[in-house]
């Protein structure tokens, strides 16, 4: 979990603050590594709450609600969905309405088919009304990309969710149902980032059934799938010597589920960790030393070399898979560019799941 | 190779030998590339800061949503839009006023603003956050901070409660604006929550139809591929350019004698060359190599003098196109690189053309050619005819667009077609007036005299049309320009009425200074003036109210008006319209024009037309009550003030002590003029100093045509001697010789300068600034240019004369013993 909150803190921080030129970036970048000055911390025992956290926290850094989807056609075509909402605030204390509010939003929006990869992002600055994300009635929004409480919302499943989004040439509308409750990640929600004491508010809803239709370059199917989203808030995220990470959420044919990352340090070394989600909901820590991750073959994308299939195992679970992507060119050429898309494993366990990587 | 590198050695020798004459060919050149490079250098610099303006934070180059009647719109509309899909970004724009000054606010919002709209103007350097965290950061253009006399960081006030954020320097802002957030411009301006126009970007995706989100309150303005700027000032850069051009081609026609008589002198040297056996297409390439270098040095040594003729004149040009179109250029000159390489590529292309006749001639050379020196004039006799004849198609065809044609390039095309068929003509009436001078004696060596001046009419014809073109141009100008300069000093003195201008701070303080003023005794009268911008057709046009007062409807100088048009006017329902207006709306006595205005469309009649020189916006005056009660937020902070002439210090000084009004906001009449006429002085100063130019370079144009004649004449001459007429005399002769051509030149330039003068007092200002002066011949000028022509041909006659007389009697015989 140390890895999953700095991963897209770094996609939030960086993009946020890469309007400007790469100084800019460089200094906004050292800064969010630096202090949090007059941001609420994040300490032990807070009970995570809802409704309430569901909606924004601006007295925190940073926060996302961040949706991925492993879909299928009445044909058995694979796709993924991926819909993205970051907040990061320029400044702590008052929450003015209008300009003077000092949030600034980042949505991501992509569809990934075996042939094409289309994405957009977005950016809105907060207190005028267009982004924002309310916790009753729940609603999330930038521009016209939207993800909102559907009838019978149900505030401990974070169901059902209607989720739309469009770029040029896509576009998805999705309902997600749930019948699991929310999995509280780390100690109760509270997720321990480093030994410094770096940490962040932290829960997942694994457990979507998706479904909905998808339009790629004015095609429009009908398709039906798993979705995990991802929410988390914090106010100090980021390790200074990160390099990058490489980052999966899986969902075994079991009906576990399965977080797994590795932590690309300055130094050369890796550090890994990961998080196994039984079908109750209960999830267990599991130990750097367990885990193995190798790629086993590169792809060419946008002029980088990028591990696009990976060896996975974990030893002490009986674990051993071999994962493969929908689309080896699922690379998301944003402000702050990664790779991120569908993927698929067999071995020991075969399903589907996400794969995110970053600072290739 | 090294065949080739010896003939260049060879051909290169003659140039050691004749040094004035290599360095009139060099001249030639850099004259020509100086000032063509020189005028394309201050053209470039004032684009490049027009398109940065426009491409800049939402110029005329990007896609917009404004309010239907131009009024600002809530801000809420943009949030509509985004949540529809459209890619728009929100815009404020205001005017504040800093030290008196009075600067554009750009409200932007640096989030969703289009990367194409920004491109130009990168937000500054501390990043996104610096600048919309307040206090934020007031972007700003070096130059614009110096012109305000601020400093970087500073935070001036706008108002008694108001500051701008620290100043950032933004190096490619465009000039006169201050960019900030868009919420601290709603703060500055007063106005939360709204919005001037939102910018449309680029990106793609499903959008809703305007109208379904907004109803019938905002309109699409396209993108323009010109601005409004761009267009006003074409006619300002037509202007430079033509001049340029002229320059140029009467630099190229120094080049072409000195080339011609370099190749006339290396004529032997190339039949000996050729004899040797060195092929004809050998000898040409290594002539077409040395042309060629020298081009390149001559082009790089003019493109330096260039940059120095630009850089000195830049100034004048950058207040010309402030006073005259509202449009700021920086003073500092910043050139492209493509600048270098065009300047060396027509250096070379106008060395090229003026040496085609030479080498053409030494493509053909025939291995023993005799002189043939009346073979030769008969054939020029029918070359003359021919181009003559030409001369007359292309006068008619002038005539022909001036008939047609209604543009300023149709003006332009008038004249340049008016100069070139005249400078085609001249050899042809040249040689008539030397043939009819011929017929009338029966003197033998008079009958020399005039037989001879039309043998030598085709060597001097080149040099005698850059006369006349650099002649008909001065008498064109200088006649506009006077023309224009008494015309602007009668409707100075005619518009500038009353004795003492001022602004007031505020409202409150207008109030007060106008109480106040009507209790003293001295003052005559106090007459408030308010205008405001409204826009009529698509361009901005200032509404000038005006009180009923008969210092109006003694003084205002009008073109044309109806016989109650002051009463009329007054009624409200009736405007005077600047000449500029009426041209570009194509409005006459009679005509209605609306405006728009808070209470509704206003329709006017217009009642008269006045002529409002040096102003870039339309105008229209109205009645001040009329006005004020349309737009009752108007601004009535502006007074005139009349007073008897010897109480003007007196009350300067009561008014600046009691009110604490400084020279910005009040000022005297005679401060006004010397203002306004320092303006109109520089618009022309441009125009004179590239005049003063081309004359030279028409000077060195003779002097050189000359030296070329005095050298391959020397056959004609030696016979003369021989038979006893001594080199004085024949000094004497050659120089009433020179002098009576250039003095034929000088007479015909006159009318043609006087038809240059007409074309752009009626033609070329009409289209260029919208104004027509009425045109006046001014004598004096006339025989003051017709002598300083003869004194250039004077000094270019007096070193050729100089030669024959030094001339050794040696020489002379020599013609007899070498055959040439």
């Amino acid at each position: 979990m140390n890895g999953s909150l700095s991963r897209r803190g770094f996609v939030g921080g960086l993009a946020l603050l890469g309007l400007g030129s790469p100084r800019a970036v460089a200094q906004g970048f050292a800064g969010l590594g630096r202090d949090a000055e007059g941001f609420a911390a994040v300490t032990p025992g807070r009970v995570l709450s809802f409704p309430a956290d569901h909606g924004a926290h601006p007295e925190f850094r940073i926060e996302w609600w961040y949706l991925t989807a492993n879909l299928t056609d009445a044909a058995g075509n694979a796709y993924g969905a991926q819909w993205t909402l970051f907040r990061q605030a320029m400044a702590a204390g008052a929450q003015p309405d209008g300009w003077a509010n000092p949030q600034i939003w980042m949505g991501h929006a992509a569809v990934t088919s075996a042939s094409t990869h289309h994405y957009a992002e977005a950016f809105a600055r907060g207190g005028v009304g267009q982004a924002g994300v309310t916790a009753s009635p729940f609603r999330a929004w930038i521009d016209a990309w939207e993800m909102s409480r559907g009838d019978g919302f149900n505030d401990a499943t974070a169901a059902p969710l209607d989720v739309t989004a469009s770029g040029p040439a896509f576009s998805y509308a999705l309902q997600l149902e749930a019948q699991q409750g929310l999995v509280l990640q780390g100690d109760a929600g509270y997720s321990k980032k480093s030994e410094r004491g770096q940490a962040s508010y932290y829960y997942s809803q694994p457990y979507f059934a998706a479904r909905g239709q998808l339009t790629i370059d004015g095609n429009t199917v009908k398709v039906t799938g798993r979705a995990w989203m991802d929410r988390e808030f914090s106010s100090q995220p980021l390790a200074s010597d990160q390099t990058g990470w490489d980052w999966f959420s899986l969902h075994l044919a079991s009906g576990e589920k399965l977080m797994l990352f590795r932590l690309r340090q300055k130094d050369g070394a890796n550090y890994f960790s990961g998080n196994w989600i039984r079908r109750d909901g209960r999830s267990e820590q599991i130990s750097s030393s367990e885990i193995a991750m190798t790629p086993t073959a590169f792809s060419e994308v946008a002029g980088k070399k990028i591990p696009t299939a990976w060896r996975v195992g974990i030893a002490a679970r009986g674990l051993q898979i071999e994962t493969t992507p929908l689309n080896a060119q699922a690379w998301m050429g944003t402000s702050f560019p990664y790779w991120e898309g569908p993927i698929a494993f067999t071995g020991s366990q075969s399903g589907v799941g996400y794969l995110e990587m970053t600072g290739y | 190779m090294k065949r080739a590198l010896w003939i260049l050695a060879v051909l290169l020798s003659h140039w050691r030998r004749h040094p004035m004459q290599l360095a009139t060919l060099l001249v030639g050149l850099i004259a020509a590339t100086a000032l063509w490079s020189g005028v394309q250098a201050l053209n470039q610099q004032a684009r490049t800061s027009y398109d940065r303006a426009a491409a800049t934070l939402g110029g005329a180059r990007t896609a917009m949503l404004v309010g239907r009647d131009g009024a600002t719109f809530p801000q809420q509309l943009f949030v509509d839009l985004r949540r529809t899909g459209w890619p728009v970004s929100p815009m404020l724009e205001g005017r504040v006023s800093i030290g008196g000054r009075s600067v554009r606010l750009l409200g932007i919002e640096p989030v969703t603003l289009p990367v194409e709209a920004s491109a130009t103007a990168e937000v500054g350097r501390a990043g996104v956050q610096g600048f919309i965290t307040p206090p934020g950061h007031a972007l700003i253009s070096a130059e614009t901070l110096a012109e305000l006399g601020l400093a970087e960081g500073g935070t001036p006030a706008i108002d008694a409660t108001l500051k701008l954020p620290p100043l950032r320097v933004q190096p490619q802002l465009a000039q006169g604006v201050i960019v900030v957030d868009i919420g601290i411009a709603q703060q500055l301006l007063k106005m939360p929550g709204e919005v001037s126009r939102l910018l449309i970007g680029k990106a793609g995706g499903p959008r809703a139809a305007l109208a379904s989100v907004t109803g019938e309150k905002l309109r699409l303005v396209e993108p323009e591929a010109e601005t409004d700027l761009e267009r006003l000032t074409d006619s300002f850069h037509l202007n430079l350019t033509a001049f340029g051009l002229l320059s140029f081609v009467v630099g190229l026609f120094i080049v072409n004698s000195a080339i011609g008589l370099g190749f006339e002198q290396r004529r032997p040297m190339l039949r000996t060359l050729r004899a040797c056996g060195v092929s004809a297409r050998l000898l040409n390439a290594v002539l077409l190599v040395e042309l060629v270098s020298i081009a390149v040095t001559a082009g790089l040594v003019g493109l330096v003098c260039g940059y120095f003729i630009a850089a000195s004149l830049l100034p004048d040009v950058a207040a010309s196109l402030r006073g005259l179109y509202g449009a700021t250029i920086p003073g500092q000159l910043t050139l492209k690189p493509q600048w270098w390489l065009a300047g060396l590529t027509i250096s070379i292309l106008g060395a090229l053309a003026a040496a085609t006749s030479s080498l053409l001639k030494a493509v053909r050379l025939p291995l023993l050619a005799a002189a043939q020196p009346y073979a030769w004039q008969q054939a020029q006799g029918r070359w003359l005819t021919l181009q003559g004849s030409f001369a007359v198609i292309i006068l008619f065809g002038a005539a022909g667009v001036l008939w047609l044609g209604d543009s300023l390039v149709a003006g332009f095309t008038v004249l340049a077609a008016l100069l070139i068929g005249a400078a085609l003509a001249l050899p042809a009436i040249l040689g008539l007036v030397l043939a009819a001078g011929e017929r009338s004696t029966q003197r033998p060596l008079a009958k020399w005299f005039w037989a001879d001046s039309r043998l030598q009419l085709s060597g001097l014809s080149l040099a005698l049309m850059a006369l006349l073109l650099a002649l008909a141009v001065n008498v064109g100008v200088g006649t506009m320009v006077e023309s224009f300069s008494r015309t602007f000093t009668g409707w100075l003195d005619g518009r500038l009425a009353p004795e003492i201008y001022l602004a007031a701070s505020s409202e409150k303080q207008g109030a007060e200074i106008r109480s106040w003023l009507k209790q003293r005794p001295e003052v005559q009268a106090v007459l408030p003036g308010s205008r405001t911008d409204v826009p009529i057709a698509g361009l901005p046009v200032e509404l000038l109210g005006f009180a009923d007062h008969a210092t109006y409807r003694d003084q205002w100088p009008l073109l044309e008006s109806t016989r109650d048009a002051w009463d009329r006017v007054k009624t409200g329902d009736a405007a005077l319209i600047s000449e500029q207006l009426s041209r570009r709306l194509k409005l006459k006595i009679g005509d209605h024009v609306t405006a728009p205005t808070p209470a509704g469309a206003w329709k006017l009649e217009v009642v008269a037309i006045y002529a409002d020189y040096g102003n870039p916006k339309g105008q229209l005056g109205v009645a001040i009550d009329a006005l004020i009660a349309r737009f009752p937020d108007i601004s009535q902070t502006r007074l005139g003030v009349r007073v008897a002439p010897a109480d003007v210090p007196a009350m300067m000084t009561a008014i600046r002590e009691r009110f604490g009004l400084d020279g910005r906001s009040l000022a005297d009449q005679s401060t006004v003029k010397t203002e306004s006429q320092k303006i109109f002085n520089r618009t022309f100063a441009v125009t004179a100093a590239l005049n003063a130019f081309t004359l030279a370079v028409a000077g060195v144009a003779l002097l050189t045509s000359l030296l070329t004649l005095s050298q391959s004449r020397l056959p004609q001459l030696a016979p003369l001697w021989a038979i006893g007429i001594t080199r004085k005399r024949l000094a004497g002769i050659e120089l009433l010789k020179t002098l009576s051509v250039a003095l034929i030149t000088a007479l015909l330039a006159l009318p043609l300068g006087l038809a240059v003068a007409w074309c752009l007092i009626a033609v070329v200002n009409v289209k260029a600034f919208g104004w027509r002066l009425p045109f006046h011949v001014f004598p004096l000028q006339l025989i003051q240019l017709l002598g300083v022509a003869m004194l250039a041909s004077l000094l270019a006659a007096l070193l050729p004369i100089i030669k024959l007389l030094r001339m050794q009697p040696a020489q002379l015989v020599k013609v007899f013993a070498n055959e040439r």
